[in-house]
């Protein structure tokens, strides 16, 4: 039988994948983005099971603006990243520490 | 309507695909696979929201995520000519940590989900199924344009900014094309371009 307990588990996994890809991939930007995407996605799947399980599309609607946030902070973040690919020829996390240094 | 038992099945079977396609994005090695295990979570993601009988964001998560978003990543992973090696980095510097801070927010949020017994299935069963005819995008439509106009419309103008913020990022001048500019040509005086000279005429004695 399944329960509201059995999202909110699977959107806490997939949040705590997110978190670990954060940790194991400090390097590569574009990864970055895409745990952030997943943990977005997990907060997105608890918004719709608790809307089915309490009957309520306030859920739902708020799931609309979250995705709608999350296509334009990915355009954008994309975007950065071209430009800043550009400017260095990398996207190394670990070479982008000029904005510490005093100077351009 | 689904028989009980098989909405079991269904929902543990896309959620294995969903953590499994989860857990390769964060660990595999190539960029445009780690964005094609995306497309395979959302996808999951979206079948599963079909369980819940949310059908419209289904259905938006995969034009909208699967259709533009995760593409615009592909073609940026693509476009960009990366050097893989150094990237990888650390990775297993970081392996212990990170499965670390995982494994212990993942044991909190289980432990407070599981342990009270408060949302277990005799406290939230799932829903009977709606009637059939239930339109589930009609819905979230009249919901959306009477109690959300306004945020709605807000939402417009975010992606409006986010349109013009990654245009004007990405835009650069090419110092070798060649194009017209035309506020000076429309500066342009008669007094720059025509000058008028007196001379005798030509042969006439």
């Amino acid at each position: 039988m399944l329960s509201l307990a059995h999202f909110l588990t699977l959107g806490a996994i997939l949040l705590c994948l997110g978190v670990a890809g954060i940790f194991l991939n400090r390097k590569n930007v574009i990864i970055l983005l895409m745990a952030i995407e997943l943990m977005l996605l997990s907060v997105n799947m608890n918004f719709v099971a608790f809307s089915r399980f309490l009957d309520n599309l306030d859920g739902q609607v708020f799931v609309f603006f979250i995705l709608t946030v999350a296509a334009a902070e990915a355009a954008i973040g994309l975007a950065i990243l071209v430009a800043l690919f550009r400017n260095r020829q990398t996207i190394n996390v670990a070479e982008l520490d000029e904005l510490g240094e005093g100077e351009a | 309507m689904l028989a009980m038992g098989v909405i079991e099945i269904l929902f543990f079977l896309f959620s294995a695909v969903m953590v499994a396609a989860a857990t390769m994005v964060i660990t595999v090695r190539n960029p445009v696979y780690a964005a094609l295990f995306l497309v395979l979570t959302f996808f999951s993601a979206a079948a599963l929201w079909m369980l819940l009988e949310a059908e419209f964001l289904a259905i938006i998560l995969v034009l909208v995520y699967v259709g533009a978003v995760m593409v615009l990543f592909l073609f940026v992973v693509m476009m960009l000519d990366i050097n893989l090696t150094p990237l990888k980095e650390g990775f297993t510097r970081y392996l212990p940590v990170g499965l670390l801070v995982a494994l212990a927010m993942l044991a909190e949020l289980v432990l407070v989900l599981w342990s009270r017994g408060k949302l277990g299935p005799e406290d939230y069963p799932l829903p009977t199924p709606r009637e059939q005819g239930y339109s589930n995008t009609q819905a979230v439509g009249e919901w959306l344009y009477t109690n959300y106009l306004w945020p709605f419309e807000i939402a417009g103008i975010v992606l409006l900014v986010a349109i013009v913020v990654a245009i004007m990022l990405t835009l650069r001048k090419r110092p070798e094309s060649k194009h017209q500019n035309p506020a000076q040509q429309v500066k342009v005086r008669r007094s720059e371009r025509v000058r008028l000279v007196k001379m005798p005429a030509e042969g006439g004695e």
